[in-house]
């Protein structure tokens, strides 16, 4: 039960709580920047947009895995029910008939506003979490992983099933839906006068994250912890374990599936073969570099993963001169090869990840309670 | 109707005779370990390319077919030595995320080691050759598969209940404290155990890739999710049961494939449905139903749930 | 400590290619390297190295450049195509060649428009990679047409009545080309079964019963060379008695190398029949030859595939719209695409409204299974 104290229960904001307000509002005043200063071509941006969408599937993931302690490898389903939900509703009517090009321009005739189109998608992401979950939630740690990761599947069949191709356009590709390049504002030439597509994916990112944190904070965020720590006990205290198993799992997929729907703004495309496993296991595994049961641990591991796949270890892709030199070894796929051993090492041997369990709070205050907060989750 | 059935069926043996030579290893694993090893179907895919590099080197068969089964056998003890080892006092989400990050480790290699292009497998004689059942025509390797499979099968059970390592690996299944107190070596037992799944894992690949002949990184993913259904199917730590949910599923399997097909010359459908759609959600769609209705599957023992 | 070193590292890597001081021009190549489509993305770019080995600069407003090809593996994937789209507009290219396969191409175009990047499409056939844009362009023809030209060949010189179409799920190619067949080969009055089969998949001989089962007179799967290789293998066990077709992305040696001595009958449409240039036949086959790598990447042979000839071709086309440009801006390059016509190995090139060359024949070609060579059969027009 000491991990329950982990996350202390703050009456008047202390100094860490205020120390993260800045540090937030900071980031957030830097990406706006940056944005203006820097060309828009930069792969910072594409980390920073990719980053924040695997961040927010990450802590949904975490809010599972870490916080209730329910081993789940559906994240993929679920995002891949978000994005397709997103893609359907937003299409401009005008472009249907080309998105839709084998199916007449599909059932769907008419596109929503992005925002409540994105609601919706974790909404339908929720509904079919909730049917999920009536039969499999009964299943216990790996026997829940495995059915969790065939439910993801089945939901890729479904989505890729011709015959409901006026709806998804069968297995082909969703596009020209509204993408985060959409929310730069332009002038009358068309040329861009205020950068926001970096900013936006912060913002409904960080908004989602702050609504899990609150829901961490709760009564409910401390009955899925009791349910992690122990089952038998937490049932014992009065807790009703399936209506919270339920719980958390919905809301999970709730944000899996705002998350899937940012993957499709980022991607500009969206299309069911590219929703498999490794997905999954990919979310899993920046979960576990950034520290089971660390929110923050989550949001900075996604970034992390995302830099160096995407950016800082691109160049160990390609042939590199040293003076004369070549160096040896660099070819396609190395990359992945140092990241894989790197993700082994901390697997390994830094099973607390980054972060333990700590929050960005902790590190603020005096150590002294950080390490105890540190020491509560590593029992 | 059968001259319809029979190739979908023969197909669906032979998949199946593979499927089971791969979902014993997942069964003997998570009857010892408890752990679902996510590796192993990659360890089958490594088994592949292992016979694709070592028989472009020249070297005959009757040396490359027992090197690459040698080999596999050791990467599958090297494995257990290096990832899971260590963590044999962590939680077993542990365990099985570090299994995750092997497989992920192991698709990485092999895509850097072949440049994420097809590798040919090299066709090997006599089992490769063609035969004609009845109305179909297939490769030998269909016949061979099942009868191989059962052969290998026997022998393991034999092995299994005759020996003095099988009734160590018996023991520590059963209960994985008290067999170490009463002096089993439990590592050599889970080593054995991981070097015998890796082998029938090897052996399930040669028959598999002379089949489908080209193996690519993600090779392994499916068969070896699949293979893991089939053992939880016919009762997880059952050898028996891994087998017969194995040909169950590959012949399941290629029923869907054919359904509109078959629906259709039976006159019971019109047009296409686009069923094979979920020729692979069906595997996952019965292994949840089994989960639900009978979760130690179907020669699976009760097992007391350990707090 | 270990990133901070490597990003140093990166960032020394770097310096030799600016401290030169020579102009330069980048071109970059949005190819797979890896996945199903891997095989044939190298071989297209085969064809760019060695127009780049011809013709390494360009002269852009009385200035001397020196071409520099930048890659990015698109990985053959939807979801690999945007980063890799990406790195390619983040190092500033002027221009953009690619890809092979149309679902990645339509992946990736929505981040060069952004960046209004132009791009040009080499053998990237679905009519949705150029349609409703004006950056993406395109050199080889389209899927209407070569399913069309497949449709017409199957129905009136195979004498086929029932054709079975099998299509990867979710590949854009696959399922447009099967899409366009299946509607002419109706139109001629035969009778089509489409069926599909998932990504990842090895096993095809359900598939090869059920157009037994259903007595297809032609076996018609344009997919990806690794499953093609497949398709013709698990055929060959099965002793099918109907003939397989295909699209262009059949036509690779390693296709043919797997009917090599099966009783298989394979046709393919394609863009470009060996012997079509001896000049460039030779020429490309000495550059093979000489250079080992370039050896292996062609799947260990110097069998010419159309899709280097076409990547050969599309690198000229944008030399000389570079040219026309008079600048490296790759705006002024978009300009200046519209307008280039350009007489390329595998004929003449000039774009339409729409970014489309005009292409109106076929070369049909079909695997002799004696000598693992493509035999040319015939050249298809449509009206």
């Amino acid at each position: 039960m000491t991990n329950v104290q982990s996350v202390p229960r703050v009456k008047k904001p202390d100094r860490g709580v205020i120390l993260t307000a800045v540090v937030l509002v900071l980031i957030y005043a830097l990406v706006f920047a940056l944005e203006q200063i820097l060309p828009p071509t930069s792969m910072l941006f594409t980390v920073l947009k990719k980053g924040a969408t695997y961040a927010l599937v990450a802590v949904s993931m975490n809010l599972l895995n870490g916080f209730t302690g329910l081993f789940s490898l559906g994240q993929a389903g679920f995002m891949l029910i978000g994005a397709y939900t997103y893609g359907i509703l937003t299409i401009p009517v005008a472009q249907r008939a080309a998105v839709y090009q084998y199916y007449d321009g599909g059932l769907v005739q008419f596109a929503m506003p992005v925002i409540p189109a994105l609601i919706l998608a974790g909404v339908a992401a929720a509904i079919f979490a909730f049917l999920i979950g009536l039969p499999v939630l009964r299943l216990k740690s790996d026997y829940l992983a495995i059915a969790t990761l065939g439910f993801a599947e089945i939901i890729r069949s479904i989505f890729q099933w011709d015959k409901l191709g006026a709806i998804t356009n069968g297995s082909n590709m969703l596009r020209l839906f509204p993408t985060f390049n959409d929310f730069n504002i332009k002038n009358a030439e068309g040329e861009v006068t205020l950068y926001l597509s970096t900013l936006v994916p912060f913002v409904i990112a960080g908004v989602c994250i702050a609504l899990i944190v609150a829901l961490i904070h709760s009564s409910y965020g401390r009955a899925f912890m009791a349910i992690r720590d122990d089952e038998v006990a937490a049932e014992a205290m009065g807790i009703n374990l399936a209506r919270h198993k339920q719980y958390a799992f919905c809301l999970s997929s709730f944000f899996a599936g705002v998350g899937g729907a940012m993957l499709a703004m980022y991607q500009n495309s969206v299309q069911a073969k590219s929703f498999t496993s490794a997905m999954t296991y990919e979310i899993l595994l920046i979960v576990v570099i950034g520290g089971i049961g660390s929110v923050t641990g989550s949001c900075i591991g996604s970034f992390l993963f995302v830099a160096c796949s995407e950016w800082w270890l691109r160049f160990l892709d390609q042939k590199q001169m040293i003076g004369k030199w070549e160096v040896p070894l660099l070819r396609n796929g190395f990359r992945l090869v140092v990241f894989s051993l790197i993700i082994m090492v901390v697997v390994l041997f830094f099973r607390q990840g980054i972060m333990g369990s700590r929050e960005l709070p902790d590190l603020f205050r005096k150590k002294t309670a950080a390490k105890a907060a540190g020491k509560g989750a590593g029992k | 109707m059968m001259s319809t059935v029979l190739p979908y069926l023969l197909s669906g043996v032979s998949v199946g005779g593979q499927y089971a030579l791969i979902a014993i290893g997942y069964t003997m694993v998570y009857g010892i370990l408890r752990l679902i090893n996510f590796a192993h179907g990659d360890v089958f895919m490594v088994a592949g390319i292992l016979m694709v590099y070592i028989s472009a080197s020249g070297l005959p068969l009757y040396v490359s077919i027992p090197l690459v089964l040698v080999l596999t056998a050791f990467i599958g003890f090297l494995i257990e030595r290096v990832a899971y080892k260590p963590l044999r006092s962590a939680p077993r989400m542990s365990i099985m995320i570090s299994a995750i990050g092997v497989s992920y480790t192991l698709q990485n290699l092999v895509l850097y080691i072949t440049g994420g292009l097809n590798q040919y497998y090299p066709s090997i004689p006599f089992i490769s050759e063609s035969v004609t059942i009845g109305t179909a025509t297939t490769k030998m390797v269909t016949i061979i598969t099942p009868v191989l499979t059962l052969v290998l099968v026997i022998a393991l059970v034999m092995l299994i209940n005759h020996t003095k390592i099988g009734m160590a690996m018996r023991a520590v299944s059963k209960d994985f404290e008290t067999s170490q107190l009463m002096g089993i070596k439990i590592n050599r037992v889970i080593s054995v155990t991981f070097v015998i799944g890796s082998f029938l894992a090897g052996v399930g690949s040669l028959l598999y890739f002379t089949n489908y002949t080209t193996v690519i990184q993600t090779s392994g993913a499916m068969p070896g999710l699949k293979a893991f259904v089939a053992a939880v199917f016919g009762g997880i730590g059952s050898v028996p049961g891994a087998v017969v949910g194995a040909f169950i599923i590959g012949i399941c399997e290629n029923i869907i494939k054919g359904l509109d097909v078959i629906l259709i010359k039976a006159g019971l459908s019109k047009q296409m449905m686009g069923l094979t759609t979920f020729s692979d959600a069906f595997t996952f769609a019965l292994l949840i139903v089994i989960l639900i209705v009978k979760p130690t599957g179907l020669f699976g023992e009760k097992t007391t749930d350990k707090v | 400590m270990k990133k901070i070193v490597a990003i140093l590292l990166a960032v020394l890597m770097m310096i030799p290619a600016f401290a030169l001081g020579e102009n330069i021009v980048k071109i970059g190549v949005f190819e797979p390297a890896s996945g199903d489509s891997g095989a044939g993305g190298k071989q297209e770019m085969l064809g760019m190295q060695y127009a780049n080995s011809v013709q390494p600069t360009v002269e852009i407003g009385g200035e001397t450049y020196t071409v520099e090809l930048v890659y990015a593996d698109n990985g053959s994937s939807a979801d690999k195509a945007p980063s890799a789209a990406q790195q390619l507009v983040s190092e500033g290219v002027s221009v953009v060649l690619g890809s092979y396969g149309s679902g990645v191409s339509i992946a990736g175009s929505q981040y060069f428009a952004d960046a209004g990047i132009p791009a040009i499409g080499v053998t990237c056939t679905n009519p949705q990679v150029t349609a409703g844009n004006t950056h993406y362009f395109r050199i080889c023809f389209l899927d209407p047409f070569q399913g069309t030209v497949l449709a017409n060949y199957a129905f009136s010189e195979l004498g086929a009545k029932t054709a079975y179409c099998l299509a990867e799920l979710g590949n854009d190619y696959d399922v447009g080309l099967c899409h366009y067949f299946q509607q002419a080969f109706e139109a001629l009055g035969g009778t089509v079964i489409s069926d599909t089969f998932p990504t990842g998949n090895s096993d095809f001989t359900s598939y090869l019963s059920n157009a037994t089962a259903i007595g297809a007179e032609v076996f018609f799967c344009p997919v990806s060379i690794a499953y093609s290789t497949q398709i013709i293998n698990q055929a060959a066990g099965q002793n099918v008695t109907f003939p397989i077709m295909g699209g262009d992305t059949l036509d690779s040696n390693v296709v043919v190398e797997a009917a090599k001595g099966t009783n298989v009958k394979l046709y393919i449409s394609t863009f470009y029949q060996e012997g079509g240039s001896p000049e460039f036949d030779e020429g490309f086959k000495a550059w093979l030859n000489s250079n080992s790598e370039a050896l292996t990447n062609n799947g260990g042979n110097d069998m010419i595939a159309a899709v280097s000839v076409m990547g050969y071709d599309a690198y000229f086309v944008a030399l000389e719209a570079l040219k026309a440009a008079g600048s490296t801006d790759s705006k002024a390059v978009n300009e200046a695409l519209w307008d280039v016509t350009y007489d390329g190995v595998s004929g003449h090139i000039a774009f339409d409204e729409i970014g489309d060359a005009a292409r109106d024949s076929a070369y049909i070609k079909t695997a002799n299974t004696e000598t693992g060579a493509w035999d040319f059969v015939t050249v298809q027009t449509v009206e």
